[in-house]
């Protein structure tokens, strides 16, 4: 692919045809992944800062320097992703560990993805969290726990994307639910403990049906492979995945999409999100929406791929496009009646998570690509928004939509964030979600007709309803601000320039990842 | 290898697989009489019972099939579903001192009948899968969820905290029953992790209950949803 700097006419390319994997880094990506113990350090370095960090935050509880120690590890993590991603590129997919854990195109991007989401908000909430101790809604203990619930969850995450063990993955998802829910009950009020509860409940009844189906999916593969093969190795099974029980695993999928999906967002499974974003801390409603999310999603693609194999029909892909696309309706229609912006950005979540199981229940490569790339500008967008409202509401006070308005002349700074977070998430050009939004758009008019106005519509109805909302909240005359908050410019103007670079321009080596991952997803 | 292998195996134990459809009967009759329980205690001692037949069941497998790491899995169960969750649960009952709660329930034969509707589906989603089964427990399928259907309705059913939190422990023990009696058993570094999970839930869970209790006086959820709306 040409580093073309018009955007449309790259993407327009994209829809034409499923582009070969000629580059030879492409053919080098999908190759099947090779034991490397070499590298074995490398996955150690994207896995331990979190673990070591997350228990030293907890041991030493907390101390002046606390934050730093979550920005150092966090900083760690990144830099052993950086490493682990140029390896990957260098030298093709790897397996470690007696094959536990693996990289392959679809998860070294979204591991890099979770580090760097991960860092900017350690960035983030080191002043953000400062303020909120100097307010008295926090003290030391639950700053303590805050860092050392965050770095858990962390590593959590990285640990279900790195995992081929689709028992591990499980596992590792239940083991971030539940640092979250720690996390989201931070304030301990009683609206915050509402939504944790919900939270918990919800997702542990939807994590307990993907339960059933990892049951169910080894249940068929030990047919197979027998009990010691390694029954529940994606890349086992993916390797004999047209042998498995179709009727068997169409069970399944249905046990694994309702209960990851719950974890996604999907509507009607959608009711603790918006709950958990607006209860609680804003830092953690940015990873909520930017990294939770992708990674359970990430569970359904896995499991997706193996059932397409097995059944060699469209079941499991029809079944995504119908929650993805309830999802969209719902997130869009629900955004005009909200009067708390953190609730409206959650409900913009559940509105983009739609789109994007949307275009993966399509599949092929040219709506997968723009899946995939959805998933990377929807993470990074979406943080930005959740920095800038984060001070924005420490500025004014409050978090109703209502008394939030003049943020420009208050506090140019976020104001300016603010709008422009609001306009890329909202599709508008030249950021990234346009161009995603753009791509999912001609490939549904090619393929699925009768969708197309559905998610115009939608998108049109949740273009209007956040346009209205984010106006009246960045114009106008400047309500009376609180002293004492010095926000992080750096973490949104990162996120923001990044959005924006991958709406004009895509690197020519992301690409090729993108349309590896794409390959491998079918 | 096994390190458990050295533990008895009677490959022709007389009986074993009617001996394992009872030890199911009794979790499907444990899972609705805790559907009807109104008393916190005598739930979470059915509870504890539940886990003792699920653990015994999982024993005889075991004993019958010689699927010696079954053994592994049954002790987990003791430990954690029969001793320690119960006790906690116990404790935190005592501490919170709402021992003697008595809950008014929705309406017990309209959720009765919803449930046998529930175990007749269950039975039907799980029909194709006994077929495929090669297991000797393979009848026990659609037995193990039901239980979890039937945990699942509690869970809605029910809106003090506790309850809630014992229905989400019993829906556990309906998916490691189904686990032993699809597959024998998952591999043990995935019990052992699940286990794991459940019992940091349980702890976290402690935590919130004196939370709640600390903030609304009640451990009742509809309580806490209506405070937060007037707020």
């Amino acid at each position: 692919m040409n580093a073309s700097p018009d955007a449309i006419e790259t993407l327009a390319r994209q829809v034409g045809a499923a582009p070969p994997l000629d580059a030879q880094l492409g053919t080098q990506l999908s190759a099947l992944p090779v034991a490397d113990p070499a590298a074995l350090w490398l996955l150690a370095a994207v896995l331990l800062p979190s673990f070591v960090g997350g228990a030293l935050l907890g041991l030493i509880g907390h101390r002046r320097y606390a934050a730093e120690i979550n920005i150092a590890a966090s900083l760690a993590t990144l830099l052993g992703a950086g490493a682990l991603t140029l390896h990957v590129i260098n030298t093709g997919p790897a397996s470690f560990f007696g094959e536990q854990f693996f990289v392959d195109p679809l998860n070294v991007f979204l591991i890099a993805l979770t580090a760097f989401v991960g860092f900017t908000t350690s960035l983030f909430s080191r002043p953000y969290l400062r303020a909120e101790v100097a307010r008295g809604k926090l003290d030391g203990g639950r700053m303590r726990l805050y860092h050392s619930m965050f770095q858990l969850f962390m590593g959590a995450m990285l640990t279900a994307l790195s995992t081929n063990n689709l028992g591990i993955l499980w596992v590792s998802m239940e083991a971030a639910t539940l640092a979250t829910v720690l996390l989201v009950a931070l304030y301990r009020t009683p609206a915050s403990l509402e939504a944790a509860w919900k939270y918990f409940i919800l997702c542990g009844v939807g994590i307990a049906q993907a339960l059933f189906g990892v049951i169910l999916l080894y249940f068929a593969a030990e047919r197979v492979l027998g009990a010691e093969g390694g029954a529940l190795l994606w890349t086992h099974l993916n390797a004999i995945k047209s042998d498995l029980e179709p009727t068997v695993l169409s069970l399944a999928f249905i046990f694994l999409l309702v209960g990851y999906g719950t974890k996604c967002g999907f509507a009607p499974l959608h009711n603790w999100l918006p709950d958990a974003h607006a209860e609680g801390p804003t830092p953690v409603s940015a990873v909520l929406s930017g990294l939770l999310l992708n990674v359970a999603l990430y569970a359904v693609l896995r499991c997706k791929t193996l059932v397409d194999g097995a059944l060699e029909t469209h079941f499991a892909g029809n079944l995504m496009m119908g929650f993805g696309l309830f999802s969209v309706v719902v997130g869009a229609f629900s955004l005009a009646r909200q009067k708390d912006i953190k609730r409206l950005f959650g409900y913009s979540s559940i509105e983009h998570m739609g789109l994007i199981g949307f275009a993966f229940g399509m599949g092929g490569p040219a709506a997968s690509f723009a899946g995939l790339l959805h998933m990377t500008v929807h993470s990074l967008t979406k943080s930005a928004i959740f920095f800038a409202v984060g001070h924005a509401v420490q500025k004014v006070g409050s978090a109703a939509i209502d008394d939030i308005r003049g943020l420009l002349r208050a506090s140019p700074m976020i104001g300016w964030s603010l709008a422009l977070g609001a306009l890329a998430i909202l599709g508008m050009p030249p950021f990234g979600v346009f161009a995603s939004e753009f791509l999912i758009l001609t490939t549904a008019i090619q393929e699925h007709q009768w969708a197309v106005p559905i998610l115009l519509v939608s998108l049109g109805v949740a273009f209007a309803a956040g346009l209205g909302k984010v106006q009246g909240m960045v114009f106008g005359d400047a309500v009376p601000v609180l002293p004492g908050v010095r926000p992080a410019t750096l973490p949104v103007l990162l996120h923001l320039a990044l959005a924006l670079l991958l709406g004009l321009w895509i690197p020519p080596e992301l690409a090729d990842w993108y349309r590896a991952a794409a390959h491998l997803l079918g | 290898m096994n390190p458990l292998a050295w533990l008895p195996t009677l490959p022709g134990l007389p009986f074993a697989g009617q001996l394992i459809n009872l030890c199911a009967a009794i979790m499907l009759l444990l899972a609705f009489a805790m559907l009807a329980q109104r008393r916190i205690v005598t739930l979470i001692n059915l509870f504890a019972l539940q886990g003792a037949v699920l653990c015994l069941s999982t024993a005889i497998v075991a004993l019958s099939t010689g699927q010696s790491h079954l053994w592994g899995s049954a002790l987990i169960t003791l430990l954690l579903k029969v001793i320690l969750l119960p006790w906690i649960l116990h404790r935190l009952v005592h501490k919170l001192s709402v021992k003697w709660d008595v809950e008014t329930l929705f309406n017990i034969p309209t959720t009765m009948l919803v449930g046998i509707g529930l175990v007749i589906i269950a039975f039907n989603v799980a029909q194709p899968i006994s077929e495929f089964a090669g297991t000797i427990t393979r009848a026990t399928i659609g037995i193990a969820l039901a239980c979890v259907m039937l945990a699942f309705l509690m869970m809605i059913t029910r809106s003090k905290a506790v309850p809630q939190v014992v229905g989400f422990m019993s829906m556990e023990n309906g998916l490691f029953f189904a686990a032993t009696s699809a597959t024998y058993g998952m591999p043990m570094v995935i019990e052992l992790g699940v286990a794991l999970d459940v019992l940091v839930g349980m702890v976290v869970f402690g935590v919130f209950f004196f939370q709640i209790r600390e903030k609304f006086d009640s451990l009742d959820i509809r309580h806490l949803e209506e405070k937060t709306k007037q707020e």
